[in-house]
């Protein structure tokens, strides 16, 4: 089993390679990108099965060399689940691209640089290796450096630019830190600092926790290292921003969550700034998202507002709360790159994304207007969608450990997402345009947009109302990957000891 | 840690750290290299003492620099380069498109600094050139 592992990162690294050579020859590279992140999406669900009929956690040693000399690749049930949805939503949104025509067509790079970016999600998640952490996230950021820029108009580069040196000064900051953690503890391997970080001074271990903390919630967008996001992401092309939102910020949840849990023990953990970070962090962005007047704006302010659950799940360091938090995420990397591939249908059937200068879209594209509605209803947390189990699950693990004050702030951002929901529908299904729209509006029939575009939407559409159906089963596979993720003990043993 | 290296590599944060808070991209460009340098720097350093041998020699005995550090640092060389090289590349093209290198605020950020309302009646350009009239005194 554990020959696959490396596939993930492989595959797609190859198929950049491939896709540049035959970059004059635009199927082959629509080919190339298909065929690769299918292959990808196949061999996660064959890791899923593979996990849940009883191997385990899957360990390849790169090069054959044993756990703290060589680098692992690691999949436990957390990077297997965010494995499935990550390369599911590259897959759409390269289908997406396809149909959108923008940057996809005039561009000779955009393939290969989504494929590298691709390949840096699937080695942040797979690997067992802190500076090969840092190098997955340098793969996977150099990347969305230049998809972000691409094209070279003036308000990407204006955007782009704030967004890469920031991302930067975290990347430098990560260098410190691997830099201290080497000197104290004489190892990067993430299983064996997860055996060495506890014979530090208490003190030191909380300095690395937060330093950590620091490091990824700049990535993850958590307040007040946030301000970065709502203003780059929604200058990139629509594919782009789709797949930013959905991804990249997650991969950084994901990074917090698996850092927290397995380097540090519960006296070292920052449980209680957490907690205050969350709240704070689900507040800010909510109120962002309300005085914004477009819609991916107000999409953008959303994913820092729902970043907060996440975080809020995660500092319970219950496995009820664990478990909320990794359903929440996959749930919300589903919606979110939904919602912004509807934004980016509502900009080719509307011409703006400018609430003012859109309206009426439910009469001239009635199938936009419910692809648009089921995510969002869920993303509110309105029962039965996904996003009410996702959001119920975290208040019930916030109640069941006593966090009142959390909770309660989590149940009013709730209604204020409810709130911006409505206020994009009211601006851009109901009433009348008041402005002209900034581009001429293209009209293709009922479906309000490229056939390749609608029909990538709503197959994640699809896949969110699956999540819906199927919440319990997923429910008890998250409560499963909690209670592994917080035994440490089984995750140290299956690197260092080969314990399958 | 020899103090010569640590008061290097405090140099070099201070001043990579004032480069970047500048408005000028090639400035931040600067500083960027010399803080990715600073943290190269640490790493060298966090491999233990210096003045160890840097291969084992034939017999195997006697202390020798421990190499993963070092193979650490070349890695994060080879991306600080790269990710340099990138910025060029897009300063190049900020100073295509404007013939500056300054990095503006964003516009919402202009006009909530000055508690302005934006106006939904007109283009964004315009708008745009209304904020630097305003910054500049002239309206």
């Amino acid at each position: 089993m554990s020959t696959l592992v490396p596939l993930p990162i492989v595959l797609p690294l190859l198929g950049a390679a491939v896709s540049i050579l035959v970059g004059r020859f635009r199927p082959a590279q629509r080919l190339i990108s298909l065929v690769t992140l299918t292959a990808v999406a196949v061999i996660s669900v064959i890791l899923v099965v593979e996990i849940e009929s009883g191997a385990g956690i899957v360990v390849a040693q790169a090069g054959g060399w044993p756990a703290p000399i060589g680098i692992s690749l690691v999949v436990d049930r957390l990077s297997a689940v965010m494995l499935v949805t990550s390369s599911l939503m590259l897959l759409a949104v390269a289908v997406y691209s396809i149909g959108h025509g923008g940057i996809e067509r005039t561009q000779v790079g955009f393939h290969p640089v989504y494929l590298v970016l691709a390949s840096g999600v699937a080695a942040s998640l797979l690997t067992g290796d802190l500076f090969n952490l840092f190098v997955s996230f340098e793969m996977m950021l150099v990347a969305s450096y230049v998809l972000i820029t691409m094209g070279g108009q003036p308000e990407r580069i204006r955007s782009g630019m704030t967004y890469v040196v920031i991302s930067l000064v975290a990347s430098t900051f990560f260098v410190v830190v691997l830099a201290l953690l080497y000197a104290s503890t004489g190892t990067i391997n993430m299983a064996d600092l997860a055996e060495r970080i506890p014979q530090l001074p208490t003190g030191v271990q909380t300095m690395f926790a937060l330093a950590l903390l620091a490091v990824f919630g700049i990535k993850a967008g958590l307040f007040p290292l946030f301000s970065w996001l709502p203003d780059s992401y929604p200058a990139a092309a629509a594919p782009v921003t789709a797949i930013f939102a959905g991804l990249l910020t997650k991969v950084g949840v994901y990074a917090i969550i698996r850092t927290q849990i397995l380097l540090f023990g519960a006296d070292a953990r920052p449980a209680m700034l957490l907690l205050v970070v969350a709240a704070l962090t689900m507040a800010v962005g909510v109120f962002g998202a309300i005085a914004q007047n477009d819609v991916k704006r107000i999409l953008s302010f959303h994913i820092v507002s729902q970043i907060g659950y996440m975080i809020f799940g995660l500092a319970l360091f219950t496995v009820a709360g664990v478990a909320a938090a990794i359903f929440y995420t996959f749930n919300n990397i589903i919606l979110k790159t939904t919602l912004l591939m509807t934004s980016g249908l509502m900009e080719y059937r509307g011409g703006s994304t400018r609430l003012v200068r859109l309206g009426g879209l439910v009469r001239t594209a009635p199938v936009l207007g419910l692809m648009f509605a089921l995510p969002a209803l869920s993303l509110a947390g309105l029962p039965p969608f996904g996003g009410f189990v996702a959001k119920f699950s975290i208040f019930d693990a916030g109640v069941g450990s006593g966090q009142w004050i959390v909770v309660a702030v989590a149940v009013v951002v709730s209604l204020m997402t409810m709130y911006s929901m409505n206020k994009i529908w009211a601006g851009v299904f109901w009433g009348e345009p008041e402005q002209p729209p900034e581009h001429e509006p293209r009209r293709s029939g009922a479906f309000g947009g490229p056939a390749l575009m609608v029909c990538s939407t709503a197959a994640l559409v699809v896949l969110g109302v699956a999540v819906m159906i199927w919440a319990r089963p997923l429910y008890d596979f998250t409560e499963r990957a909690a209670t592994e993720l917080l035994d440490r003990r089984n995750y140290i043993d299956a690197v260092l000891r080969g314990g399958r | 840690m020899s103090v010569l290296i640590a008061l290097v590599a405090a140099v070099l944060v201070s001043t990579g750290t004032w480069l970047l808070l500048q408005r000028r991209l090639s400035r931040i460009i600067v500083g960027v290299g010399l803080l990715g340098h600073a943290a190269n720097l640490l790493l060298v350093v966090s491999g233990g003492r210096r003045g160890r041998a840097p291969l084992v020699d034939l017999e195997g005995s006697g202390a020798y620099a421990d190499p993963l550090p070092q193979a650490l640092a070349l890695t994060a060389i080879v991306i600080t380069f790269g990710i340099t090289v990138l910025l060029l590349g897009i300063g190049f093209r900020a100073w295509q498109v404007d013939q500056d290198d300054v990095v503006e605020d964003a516009l919402e950020d202009r006009y909530l600094a000055r508690r302005l309302e934006v106006d939904p009646d007109i283009a964004d350009e315009e708008q745009a050139e209304r904020a630097q009239a305003i910054e500049e005194g002239r309206a």
